[in-house]
């Protein structure tokens, strides 16, 4: 066994060759599914925002025309808005929720996985369910929200609160807290659990308040895992659409068309494919800058820990 | 008489101590009561509610459990939009366990293959299928409608899973490979030296050590095309492939101008349920699997 000679070396590396093809055999299926469900699709959506592609008949080649008309199309700035309109202020909501939801059950008490579970539950059901539940809960005659407020004597009228888009904002802004709080808390909770409590302990005894322990050593412990949830919560209310769709349809006077909204309106309610396609690449292009100012957040903050 | 005074003293500010104590604690409960209770009350209220009788269910939810009895009117009432509720349970449930089962089988293949062994492009290959992370599926929607089309897949619930299957790839092969580094070589040597080999050797020997990233694997697949709603609305053109998010929209948009709200709370109870149940009973390995994608 130990005496391998030259004699032997000949199979050995013959089996290493055939055991070369057999790992692409075990990927090649996730390949294939990768390749024609997503490279595919990719390339071809660049190939179609370069043409005038109706749903039934050829398209036709008009060169970049689909993106001059998306520059000067004011339904598309108006999207654009609303979209970071909302991903702003949807994001600090969640964080001004789930950040005192995290250090609230970082302690170690009796009930604190319980609080937990429960918190979490809304993040398993999908955002299509929650909108639906939601959208009952603010009815104005068959709803929760607004007849229990005039049954307590808060209100005369049992108000519509999907009505005016200030209070169908502020509905849509308050489901989707209940809905991701618990999942944002999560992340943040694995930063706070990280922080070694040899250093809050010292920070006690050197007299520091808790604001400034939260201030001085929290915050910029935490860092990484801020930054984390922060593009998590950014990514995904960019690409926000259920919510309009199934609890406004699109809003009080179409206010509430998000970005993938109006995407999806393009292609799949009027059939304009190809201009569908480009507004489609400009919203890929906005991600991958995110993303990309993701990982370079994030390496920031592996730097300065 | 010094020496009881001083227990004396000790044992009240002890109590005092432990009074203070116990309010903080009573103030910390009350708060969680509060909190539990607006992250539960919509589920509650919604269940609760879908057992009223069929003229409540117009009514405001005050209060919210049925007061005149129990009663299935608002899911028969379900059962009367597109071709049925059991059709369109069946028919997400078809979908998300198909997905089930074709994501881990896809998914711990390539997760072996990633691990175990060497061949050409391999990193490139990794990354390729990590990176399509960052590329929003709602972004490729059309072409994948052309593309599933021209495949003869479209209106078909196995083209959806197909879709879906790709969607949870990244996660899933990135989730596996690393269960499959976690394993020590010495198991694999000493399996190869008893005679198994290849695939033998990766069911009988190591698809029991790696259980636990697939049951991370699976239950991020089923919730995930359980709960998905635009694919579905745009992939699926006829009334009895619906799957249950999609047959919801007609029950939200409502006959002659009128919402049949019981139907709506019924439904939102039977797409939630599963999804509670399932993470209820299988917690542990669903946080496994946030805390593999949030450390990543």
């Amino acid at each position: 066994m130990a005496g391998s000679g030259p004699g032997k070396a000949l199979p050995v590396r013959r089996r290493r060759r055939h055991s070369q093809w057999r790992g692409l055999l075990y990927i090649a299926p996730a390949m294939a599914l990768v390749i024609v469900f997503f490279v595919m699709p990719v390339l071809f959506t660049g190939w179609m925002s370069l043409h005038n592609w109706p749903l039934l008949g050829s398209p036709r080649w008009i060169g970049f025309n689909n993106y001059f008309r998306m520059a000067n199309d004011a339904r598309f700035a108006s999207a654009l808005r609303f979209t970071t309109y909302y991903t702003v202020i949807v994001t600090i909501a969640i964080f001004a929720v789930a950040f005192p939801l995290a250090i609230f059950v970082e302690k170690h008490r009796r009930f604190v996985g319980a609080y937990r579970t429960i918190i979490f539950l809304p993040v398993v059901v999908g955002l299509a369910s929650a909108s639906l539940l939601w959208v009952w809960l603010a009815n104005v005659d068959s709803g929760f929200i607004g007849p229990a407020l005039r049954a307590l004597g808060l209100v005369e009228k049992s108000p519509n609160l999907l009505a005016t888009f200030d209070s169908a904002f502020f509905t849509i802004i308050v489901m989707v807290v209940w809905k991701i709080a618990g999942f944002t808390m999560i992340i943040l909770l694995t930063g706070l659990q990280a922080i070694p409590s040899e250093l809050t302990e010292a920070a006690r005894i050197d007299g520091a308040g808790p604001w400034q322990r939260f201030r001085y050593l929290t915050l910029p412990l935490m860092r990484r895992t801020i930054a984390l949830a922060l593009i998590i919560s950014v990514t995904g209310s960019i690409l926000a659409f259920d919510q309009f769709y199934i609890m406004t349809s699109g809003g009080p006077q179409n206010r509430m068309i998000s970005v993938v909204y109006y995407i999806f309106n393009q292609s799949f309610v009027s059939f304009n494919l190809g201009y569908g396609a480009a507004l489609s690449i400009a919203l890929l292009a906005i991600l991958v800058v995110i993303s990309v100012m993701q990982l370079r957040l994030l390496r920031v903050g592996e730097d300065r820990p | 008489m010094i020496l009881s005074k001083m227990n004396a003293s000790m044992s009240l500010s002890r109590r005092r101590r432990e009074r203070k104590a116990f309010r903080a604690e009573s103030a910390y409960h009350a708060t969680g009561l509060a909190i539990a209770l607006f992250f539960l009350a919509p589920f509650a209220i919604t269940l609760l509610a879908s057992f009223r009788h069929g003229t409540e269910a117009r009514l405001p939810p005050l209060p919210p459990w049925p007061v005149n009895g129990i009663s299935l009117d608002s899911y028969r009432s379900l059962d009367t939009f597109g071709a049925g509720v059991w059709q369109h349970t069946f028919n997400s449930l078809l979908v998300s366990l198909a997905t089930v089962a074709l994501t881990v089988a896809v998914s711990v293949l390539a997760g072996y293959g990633f691990s175990r062994y060497r061949f050409p492009l391999k990193n490139v290959l990794f990354v390729l299928i990590i990176a399509t992370l960052m590329i929003p599926f709602q972004s490729i929607l059309t072409p994948l409608f052309i593309i599933l089309a021209r495949l003869g897949l479209n209106n078909s619930l196995f083209g959806l899973t197909l879709v879906y299957v790709t969607l949870q790839l990244p996660f899933s092969v990135f989730m596996m490979r690393n269960a499959f580094d976690a394993v020590p070589k010495e198991i694999e040597e000493a399996a190869r030296i008893d005679g198994a080999r290849d695939l033998k050797l990766l069911f009988r020997v190591l698809m029991p050590l790696v259980l636990p990233g697939i049951a991370t694997v699976a239950i991020f697949a089923f919730l995930n095309a359980w709960n998905e709603f635009l694919a579905a609305l745009v992939l699926l053109s006829s009334n009895e492939k619906y799957t249950l998010p999609v047959l919801m929209m007609a029950v939200r948009a409502g006959r002659l101008g009128a919402v049949n709200w019981g139907a709506v709370q019924a439904g939102v109870a039977v797409m939630t349920l599963p999804c509670l149940v399932v993470f209820l009973l299988l917690q542990r390995y669903y946080m496994r699997g946030l805390m593999a994608g949030a450390v990543k």
